[in-house]
């Protein structure tokens, strides 16, 4: 983190003014309200390029609302969202489309069309969005099945996999498209510890080998730790927290520490029940 | 509770409403302008054809068969109180064809593929697969309500016509062949006094009838609330909404037709 441990603390409140240069993705006092509620106040954070963002924190902190922002599938009330050097809230038509193209997106319940098989899933992004021949899209998705670990699934429909294999099938339709940027939506939601390591493994080497940005919503606290090289902790609609693993885990935040805690107390509970 | 609050409770909910309605406008705006507008994906309107209107025709064929023996059966019996047996056909095809081929077809296609079309696109918004299509800078109305628009518009007028037909055939099974009404008069009743314009309101009907569904159904699926709860209230929601239309246009399109 570029900034004392001091200065991270209520990060939302005083935004750090960085160069465009080094982040994939700058959000600016994004403001968000449904009805009554203000779920997303005044959030200002940095994703560096070629880094693994985790963005954590309670229920109703906003992480979901937050990730559909960068994604493009909701608007903000105020604030702005840079992609890549755009200001994405300015942008519609086309010029948002060009933007989409550099995203990928692992969507919490995989997303896969149900009536498509794994390859055509995977192929369907090159079906649709270019002109490559049949040939030269067998072999992407075919290359990017192997890297998630998926050889020989082509022709599984998505109900014939389990959850593990379809949070892997839908990677690799973010993938496919080469993209800069990946993001991730609570990618290991209802699968069992040993899935969860090996899904988190899979996002981390992923990462490393097509050099991606990557943003992650996560539950899997303090375990997504280990995979991640920074964190964004969201309270109360707030970035209260943000910057490498080592400078959040030191921060002197009693909240932080309490949902950190809280989390680990709650997977003991479980583990001792199913013990 | 205070004239005030209720005031404005009543208030909210008429501008809910117009906020709704105009939502549901601009939907059919946007699907039928996405027709025109690049990229063009054929495949995808005869894929939707083909489920809309190959894969219903055998219950268009049945029910269109027993609707015309029905009315086979009833219009001879009430006919020939009269004396009027001969009018058999004329009867027969002029209900059949101004009226219920166009209502019946659509309702038919309404419970058969409208239900199926909301509950689909209702899955596919609980499951994000249609935030899945925008993160991938597909425009889910084109790619999704687009084609089955097309597919209406070209699948209702057809599966009526075909409804007409079997339905004439189904009267004169039964009151020609089982009750012995008179052959001859039965389709020279009808080649004399159905003109090009009786067959012009069915098809102008099914038309309508055709883009309704669609909108209805579609729009209801698109804006399911994203649970279990919320597709099945999106199907029952598109199918009743679908068929009272279907019966309101029918009596305007009548009313202007005629």
């Amino acid at each position: 983190m570029s900034q004392p441990e001091s200065n991270y603390l209520e990060a939302s409140a005083q935004p750090r003014q960085t160069a465009g240069a080094g982040h994939a993705i700058e959000v600016r006092e994004l403001r968000k309200r449904f009805g009554q509620q203000q779920v997303l106040d005044g959030i200002t954070l940095n994703f560096p390029a070629g880094e693994l963002t985790t963005i954590v924190g309670p229920s109703g902190s906003g992480k979901t609302v937050l990730l559909k922002h960068l994604n493009l599938l909701l608007r903000p009330d105020s604030g702005t969202i840079t992609i890549d050097g755009d200001d994405v809230t300015k942008l519609s038509g086309r010029a948002l489309d060009r933007v989409r193209e550099k995203l990928g997106m692992l969507f919490q319940s995989g997303a896969l069309f149900d009536s498509l098989t794994v390859f055509e899933n995977v192929a369907f992004p090159l079906v649709e969005k270019t002109n490559l021949s049949r040939e030269e899209i067998a072999q992407r998705v075919s290359e990017t099945l192997k890297a998630v670990g998926l050889e020989g699934m082509d022709d599984k429909y998505p109900s014939q996999l389990s959850g593990g294999m379809q949070k892997r099938a839908a990677l690799a339709r973010a993938l496919v498209h080469r993209p800069k940027i990946l993001m991730l939506d609570e990618p290991t939601t209802g699968l069992d510890p040993a899935r969860t390591r090996a899904i988190h493994e899979l996002i981390r080497r992923t990462q490393q080998n097509f050099h991606l940005t990557v943003v992650m919503v996560s539950h899997d606290v303090p375990e997504v730790f280990q995979i991640c090289d920074r964190v964004a902790f969201l309270h109360n609609g707030k970035a209260r927290l943000h910057g490498t693993v080592a400078e959040v885990l030191a921060a002197d935040d009693e909240v932080f520490k309490r949902f950190v805690a809280g989390r680990a107390a709650g997977e003991e509970n479980e583990t001792a029940l199913e013990g | 509770m205070s004239i005030v609050e209720m005031i404005e409770r009543l208030g909210a909910f008429v501008l809910d409403g117009i906020v709704d309605l105009g939502d549901f406008a601009l939907f059919l705006l946007y699907s039928v302008a996405y027709v025109f507008l690049p990229p063009y994906k054929p495949r995808l309107w005869v894929r939707q054809i083909r489920i809309i209107g190959a894969d219903s025709l055998f219950l268009i064929i049945l029910i269109g068969g027993f609707t015309g023996m029905v009315l086979g059966l009833q219009g001879y019996n009430t006919l020939r109180r009269f004396g009027s047996e001969g009018a058999l056909g004329t009867v027969v095809a002029l209900v059949l064809v101004r009226e219920l081929g166009p209502v019946l077809a659509a309702i038919m296609l309404t419970a058969r593929a409208g239900s199926a079309m909301a509950a689909e696109l209702g899955s596919m918004q609980a499951s994000e697969q249609i935030d899945a299509l925008t993160v991938m800078a597909i425009n889910p109305v084109q790619y999704l309500v687009s084609p089955r628009m097309v597919a209406g518009v070209f699948s209702f007028p057809l599966l009526t016509a075909i409804f007409d037909v079997i339905g004439i055939f189904g009267g004169y099974m039964i009151g020609v062949g089982l009750l012995g009404a008179p052959s001859g008069p039965y389709f020279n009743g009808i080649a004399a006094n159905m003109s090009g314009h009786d067959i012009m309101i069915s098809l102008y009907k099914a038309l309508v009838f055709g883009v309704v569904v669609m909108w209805v159904c579609c729009y209801k699926g698109y804006h399911a609330e994203r649970m279990a709860t919320g597709v099945s209230r999106a199907t029952t929601e598109a199918v009743v909404l679908s068929s009272v239309l279907i019966l309101a246009f029918d009596y305007f399109l009548g009313s202007i037709l005629l």
